[in-house]
């Protein structure tokens, strides 16, 4: 019963208090540039949650299975690139078969999540913490469901942004990074949520 | 020795795993592309402009196979493109007119005063906003080459007089330099159009000459001597009407100050074939420039001096007996 609470735990922390967008700061480039409407960020975000469990789970098995026995901790991150790199392409080819809209709206920032550094952020901050495997994938994926909740809201206020009355230096991108800085603020509110 | 062949093959051994895992899920989730496209693609000339309104050439081609595009819309490629699309698309293409870039300006640095010297950075769009570029005419071009720079065929060179000129054979009417002459210079003239004003200075005839020996003064003498009604005047400033013009040229000739520019070179004279001539005396009433004579039942003769090849006479024979012939020089 106590494990379960730890998933948990686990779940809530990287969903709520350490949000990937809103309190690491990793993930940026997607969060702002697919964001515009709430559809596409959906579509990004079931892609990021898709990629993010696998990596969890891939480099979780990579790292104990093969790098630590075989003593090359220090290929770790270029071996958790090529992972990443490699779940990318075949989530491409499978969006492009399942939905060619969304792979249209998704556009250059599908490819993209290779070098999301939210990705390779999960995949090490798993080790780091000495997660075991089912609590490396809740990580992982409380980590995606985290960034689409963050890029979801972040879309919606910015569907609203688009009708509302802005002065005119702040339209566009100036806005949009105000609103994501207070976003963030509303977020680390969640700290010391758990103690 | 042992850690990096381990290593070597740790890492190896995964990018084989992942390709072959990807090469299977390349075969198992191949999306099917409209052939047509692919085809497209290949006729189209692969400038990657824009100028068809697309990103690139990539994407015009499936615009086209879905049926969002005009097959001719690709004006790189001019009609030639425009019929092998079609063919791939199974539509028939309608003969579209090559269109030319055109500096409309001879304000070179020997025609044109400049009001100060301009030592910033080497572009027109820079210069322009400094008052409008150093030119004493502030219509004129500034010969600093920002089309020349955007021109992706190298058809826009900068003459010794520092203007921008277009070679006529490179240029495939993309647009591009029209769209980047901060001063509105260039315009896209139908290649059939021999005849061109070049200049748009809308300032009044004393300034115009104050500033440049070849800008458009407004004096009118080629609106009198059109016979066509091919030239408007706006604003002061002479404009051929490209759907009238029939290059007859002498406006060009009464124009004083040389604004009116004709490529003389490609002028036409009309030529009666006397094996097929009745001797109607059609063309002779029909010519504007008393260059045809003969009496009625009779041969006719051009003559060339007066006959300017504006072409009204071959249009009127009833027997097709003139044709219009490049002048020899």
């Amino acid at each position: 019963m106590e494990y379960v609470g730890r998933i948990f735990v686990i779940l809530i922390s990287s969903i709520l208090i350490n949000n990937f967008v809103m309190s690491r700061f990793l993930g940026i480039c997607p969060f702002l540039g697919v964001s515009k409407r709430v559809e596409t960020a959906i579509g990004m975000g079931a892609a990021v949650t898709f990629v993010m469990a696998m990596t969890s789970l891939i480099t979780y098995i990579v790292q104990y299975a093969i790098l630590e026995p075989l003593g090359l901790k220090y290929l770790q991150t270029i071996i958790f690139i090529l992972v990443i790199a490699s779940l990318v392409q075949f989530v491409e080819m499978v969006v492009q078969k399942a939905s060619p809209t969304l792979y249209q709206a998704l556009g250059v920032y599908l490819p993209l999540i290779t070098t999301n550094c939210a990705v390779l952020g999960v995949a090490i901050i798993n080790i780091d913490e000495k997660y075991d495997l089912i609590q490396a994938l809740f990580n992982g994926v409380g980590a995606a469901l985290g960034f689409t909740l963050a890029i979801v809201l972040f879309a919606g206020i910015r569907e609203r942004l688009e009708l509302s009355d802005i002065p005119k230096p702040l339209k566009g991108f100036p806005i949009a990074l105000i609103t994501a800085g207070l976003m963030s603020v509303a977020f680390l509110g969640f700290q010391g949520l758990i103690k | 020795m042992e850690k990096i062949l381990l290593s070597l093959l740790s890492l190896g051994g995964m990018g084989f795993l992942f390709g072959a895992v990807l090469a299977f899920a390349s075969k198992r989730f191949a999306v099917e592309k409209d052939p047509r496209a692919e085809a497209i693609r290949e006729v189209l000339p692969g400038a990657n402009c824009g100028a068809c309104g697309y990103p690139g050439c990539d994407g015009f081609a499936e615009a086209v196979a879905s049926g969002r595009a005009p097959v001719d819309g690709c004006t790189v490629g001019g009609s030639p493109v425009a019929v092998r699309v079609g063919s791939i698309m199974g539509v028939e293409v309608k003969q579209k007119e090559r269109v030319i870039a055109h500096v409309l300006c001879q304000g070179d640095c020997h025609n044109a005063v400049n009001k100060y010297q301009y030592k910033g950075i080497q572009d027109c769009v820079a210069a322009s906003m400094l008052a409008g570029g150093p030119k004493g005419c502030s219509y004129g071009c500034l010969g600093l080459g920002t089309c020349v720079k955007v021109c992706p065929f190298d058809a826009i060179h900068i003459s010794d007089g520092s203007i921008a000129v277009v070679d006529r054979d490179k240029c495939t009417g993309c647009g591009k330099c029209v769209e980047a002459c901060p001063k509105n210079l260039i315009e896209l003239i139908p290649e059939s159009n021999l005849v061109q004003v070049l200049c748009i200075s809308k300032d009044p005839g004393k300034q115009v000459r104050e500033n440049c020996k070849v800008g458009c003064i407004g004096c009118r003498l080629c609106l009198k001597a059109c016979q066509f009604e091919a030239i408007d005047f706006v604003d002061n400033l002479a404009r051929i009407r490209y759907d009238k013009c029939v290059n007859c040229m002498v406006c060009a000739e009464k124009c004083p100050t040389g604004a009116i520019y004709a490529h003389f070179a490609k002028r036409k004279v009309a030529f009666i074939h006397e094996n097929k001539c009745i001797g109607c005396t059609a063309c002779k009433k029909v010519c504007k420039f008393e260059a045809i004579e003969g009496e009625p039942e009779q041969k006719h003769r051009v003559l060339p001096d007066r006959c300017t090849g504006c072409g009204q006479c071959v249009e009127r024979c009833p027997v097709n007996a003139i044709s219009l012939n490049v002048r020899e020089h």
